[in-house]
């Protein structure tokens, strides 16, 4: 989700910078295939250009190893990164964030003031009650929400949307699970070509 | 280059900290260098006399080495970090990350990639001193 906004976000001519913060499970440089790239070192790091983003990703450092870090370890490399990392003028910075209400989330609260949080959810009563913590954090933190997206609906439900609506929070809409994404990915052009990306551009146009 | 980065990052909490403590000018910053990042010296010594502001103009940096140690939270060992066989690619990911120790570094006597860097992580600013406002 994150990787396919920061693609659309570019393709509408915004400056785009995107990070993935999931370290333990980082993906969107599968979902991207980026392979071959590397920071550049200029009084800081420079992110490489990746289909037109300004990209940064653990695994520049960690490569395709496992990073088994805890959670003092984890707020001490976001800082680093954040630190170091110099992104240059951009209109957007995506971050691709690992579920729940963790290290990741709760550095990004602390340390970007700017910060708006835009929620994805499967439709699964599962998958809400950790959204559903994660939207009552962040209202109680004043911390802007864009809202809800609901992803991978495979049939027609109003149970995310029905709990958006009580949670106080904007629902957004479903993007239909599609068989033909997982062939897509590593292939930005194919990517772009999906009925999911379609619904990434229909999600860009509500929210941005 | 990546130094320059910290040094910035010193400076520029070098001089909230002051101004928390109602400090004017700025004497002194100690920082502490962890053998972790693997910084060099010259070019951080170098990097925060370019980057001196008006209130720190005068300031005398020291710098001091933190040797890295760690300790293994599976079987307790505690040992002391080294890059000398290390191949430059694995120094180079620590030196910009150091939490990137645990994907390349393993405990000595159980080789778990679960342990703790007890001192010498990276860089720190260890204290600084001035003048206040009303001295």
């Amino acid at each position: 989700m994150a990787s396919a906004l920061a693609i659309r976000l570019k393709e509408q001519g915004q400056n785009v910078g995107l990070l993935d913060l999931d370290f333990t499970s980082p993906s969107s440089h599968v979902i991207l295939g980026i392979e071959g790239l590397y920071p550049e070192e200029e009084y800081g790091i420079i992110p490489p250009m990746a289909h037109g983003l300004r990209y940064m990703s653990i695994t520049f450092y960690s490569q395709d190893k496992p990073a088994p870090l805890r959670g003092a370890d984890i707020s001490d490399a976001i800082i680093e990164l954040l630190a170091i990392t110099r992104w240059g003028n951009l209109d957007y910075l995506i971050v691709d964030m690992p579920p729940g209400i963790g290290d990741a989330t709760l550095d990004m609260i602390r340390l970007i003031e700017r910060i708006r949080f835009l929620v994805v959810c499967t439709p699964s009563k599962v998958a809400y009650e950790t959204v559903r913590k994660q939207i009552k954090l962040l209202h109680e933190l004043n911390i802007p929400t864009i809202g809800i997206i609901e992803n991978m609906v495979m049939k027609p439900t109003t149970y995310v949307s029905e709990r958006a609506g009580e949670d106080n929070t904007t629902y957004l809409g479903s993007i239909n699970y599609d068989p033909m994404l997982e062939d897509a990915l590593g292939n930005v052009e194919l990517l772009k070509k999906t009925e999911f990306y379609g619904s990434i551009r229909d999600l860009t146009e509500k929210i941005c | 280059m990546h130094e320059w980065a910290l040094a910035e990052g010193v400076i520029s909490t070098a001089t909230r900290v002051a101004g928390e403590q109602g400090i004017q000018k700025i004497t002194e910053i100690n920082v502490g260098i962890g053998d972790l990042q693997q910084i060099e010296h010259d070019i951080f010594l170098f990097a925060l006399e370019q980057l001196r502001t008006p209130n720190i103009k005068d300031a005398k940096f020291t710098l001091q080495a933190i040797k890295g140690k760690l300790n293994c939270r599976v079987c307790g060992e505690e040992w002391e970090f080294s890059n000398r066989d290390m191949d430059e690619e694995t120094s180079e990911a620590i030196h910009f990350v150091p939490e990137m120790a645990h994907v390349y570094i393993k405990c000595p006597s159980c080789e778990s990639p679960d342990f703790e860097v007890l001192e010498g992580r990276g860089v720190i600013l260890a204290s600084i001193s001035g003048v206040k406002e009303d001295s």
